[in-house]
């Protein structure tokens, strides 16, 4: 697997002193050796968590070596052959760069909101981008979706995105009006008006522009480009494993507002910087291939059926190995069977939205 | 001691708490009694800072709540909210766990362990430390609820309203345990109860509310009077001796 993921996946850097080794009961063991206060309830569960990880680092193996390797037309050993792989490698990072920024971004967001159903996509972020991509092919022609390509004009996507969320949070969390839900709402309402001056714009297209501007708007990992790499994979790793770095704050802070305030926590001061590092992953991956609405909100929620846990240390690397996993394994089939690389989004809402309701109506509960 | 002066919050023009001149000596159990409005659990998340007041000054033993670094006070005073509802899902051991975080940062030690587990036996849930919280009844959840706040070892524990959608049998439970924790832990306990018999016979002082100020401030004997307590409350309250003490009737 890629250098990325690897930097933030779960593995050795987690400390297991804390964790059940064998059950004791209650009845034999001395109060400070009764265990289970911690991110598992009981050693089953610890075992069942890592057999977990290890087959999802399994398949995620699987996957990448397929994406690298699979079905290269040219003769091994060749400069083709390598520069192939090397183009491959290089979807390879995209991949991992956008499952971590969408699993670590929809995790922390969902505790910092104290809401289960809810994902950073919804906040504007994907309106902005596609409004803004919109815009472009509108005033420019066609030749506005190239004025929107380069490492300048990514960077400049990304701070647009973070300064509108930073704009909206801090706007709708300071003062008298530090409400959560409203800023929630009037996240979704502006999110839904960005949609629809896009939408606007979409039907005043000649046909030939429309066509340029759908390919940009469908998340993709094709429309990544190596060159804006430098600037993702620093921003993804930064914000992931600052947010990975605080999980035992994000555990205090998924209880809510009163609970952090009582355990002395600074709610307000905590809910921002976990709202900051949020905006920076959603805009990356959203500068970085377009919008992938249900991936993050997927794979989140299927991490905490799967995890059997509330810590965040243990809940991030397995919803960035679910999320390796879908968006891998979609990008695999899509090249390889329809030859279609790529529309990602749609098998992953296909294939992925059936896993979460089969996985939702069995067990019966977020 | 808890040290309240000059304490004001106003909500709009017409709906204001305070002014509020109160001192809550250390050790018992204090309850607040008043009728709805009162301003009880205002002046109660006032005070364990889940929310700004706008004039006044509190000192609990000796620190101004306003000043203290929120990490220090976590480990002097606690508080728990009435509705309590968590997206997390949690076993019992786990909430309970939670109430160590200002001592331990989140890395439990064998210490805190002890801890947990000794806040669990006291609320009596060593059988149910490893069931989810909602698998629970709302009388053991309460109790849970509760078992975190002392497990979270500080002198003072505020307590909005426990004993709500407690019935008979677990809320003389819960107050029992309340008294074990104020006696024998030798423990601050502030709590706003709803039924003023339940005052009466735990608490070791009663501070009655009424429109946002303190009116009255005593003993339990002091405060069950028929005249105190219609006025309080506005409704014609008789006290009678009951067997276990004087009981207020009022239906």
């Amino acid at each position: 697997m890629s250098d990325i993921t690897e930097s933030i996946s779960p593995a050795e850097s987690i400390p297991t002193a804390s964790i059940p080794t064998a059950p004791p009961t209650a009845a034999t063991a001395t109060r400070a050796e009764r265990t289970g206060s911690g991110a598992f309830a009981t050693a089953r569960q610890l075992r069942r968590y890592w057999i977990l990880v290890g087959t999802l680092t399994l398949l995620s193996v699987v996957i990448a070596v397929g994406i690298v390797t699979w079905d290269n037309p040219m003769p091994f050993g060749t400069a083709g052959f390598w520069r192939i792989t090397q183009m491959r490698a290089t979807n390879l990072v995209v991949i991992a760069i956008v499952v971590v920024c969408q699993a670590v971004a929809t995790v922390s967001f969902q505790s910092a909101t104290n809401n289960r159903i809810i994902t950073p996509s919804i906040m504007g972020f994907e309106a902005l981008y596609v409004a803004i991509q919109t815009a472009a092919v509108f005033f420019l022609g066609a030749v506005g979706v190239t004025a929107l390509t380069g490492v300048p004009q990514f960077a400049l996507m990304v701070v647009l995105m973070v300064g509108f969320s930073l704009m909206l949070y801090g706007w709708l969390l300071s003062g008298k009006y530090g409400n959560m839900q409203v800023m929630l709402l009037v996240g979704i309402v502006l999110g839904g008006g960005l949609g629809s001056v896009a939408t606007f714009m979409q039907r005043m297209l000649t046909p030939s522009e429309f066509d340029i501007l759908t390919a940009k708007l469908f998340g993709s990992v094709s429309n990544a480009d190596a060159s804006y790499l430098p600037l993702a994979i620093p921003l993804c790793i930064g914000a992931a494993g600052t947010l990975w770095w605080r999980s035992r704050r994000l555990n205090i802070i998924a209880l809510g507002k009163d609970v952090t305030t009582n355990l002395g926590l600074d709610h307000r001061r905590e809910i921002m910087l976990v709202l900051f590092l949020v905006s920076v992953l959603m805009a990356t991956t959203t500068a970085l291939v377009g919008p992938l609405t249900f991936l993050g909100f997927l794979v989140a929620t299927l991490a905490y059926q799967f995890a059997t846990t509330h810590d965040h240390r243990f809940v991030f690397p397995v919803a960035i190995l679910t999320g390796f996993v879908i968006l891998g394994g979609a990008y695999f089939v899509l090249k390889n069977i329809f030859y279609a690389e790529g529309a990602v989004s749609i098998i992953i809402e296909a294939v992925g939205g059936t896993a979460f309701l089969y996985v939702i109506l069995r067990k019966g509960r977020l | 001691m808890i040290e309240i002066k000059g304490l004001r919050k106003e909500y709009s023009k017409t709906v204001t708490i305070g002014e509020i001149d109160l001192t809550i000596p250390a050790g018992g159990i204090t309850a607040l009694v008043g009728p709805n409005g009162a301003g009880k659990s205002t002046m109660l998340t006032i005070v364990g800072r889940l929310l700004g007041a706008d004039a006044g000054t509190i000192e609990i033993a000796g620190y101004d709540v306003s000043s203290t670094a929120s990490k220090d006070l976590a480990k002097i005073v606690s508080i728990l909210r009435q509705e309590n509802h968590f997206v997390t899902r949690l076993t019992v051991r786990q909430l309970v766990g939670f109430g160590r975080y200002p001592h331990s940062k989140g890395r439990l030690t064998r210490k805190d362990e002890e801890a947990i587990s000794n806040a669990i036996e006291f609320f009596d849930l060593t059988d149910l430390e490893h069931r989810y919280l909602d698998q629970l009844s709302g009388g053991q959840r309460q109790r849970a609820y509760v078992a975190m706040v002392l497990c979270q070892d500080t002198d003072y524990i505020l307590l909005d309203e426990p004993l709500n959608n407690l019935d008979m049998k677990h809320s003389v439970q819960m107050m029992k345990h309340l008294h074990k924790v104020a006696v024998e832990l030798g423990r601050t306990v502030v709590i706003v109860l709803h039924d003023i018999n339940f005052a009466g016979h735990y608490a070791d002082r009663i501070c009655a509310m009424k429109d946002g100020k303190v009116v009255e401030f005593g003993t339990p004997e002091e405060i069950l009077v028929d005249e105190t307590l219609t006025r309080v409350f506005d409704t014609p309250v008789t006290c009678v001796e009951g067997p276990n003490g004087r009981l207020a009737v009022y239906y």
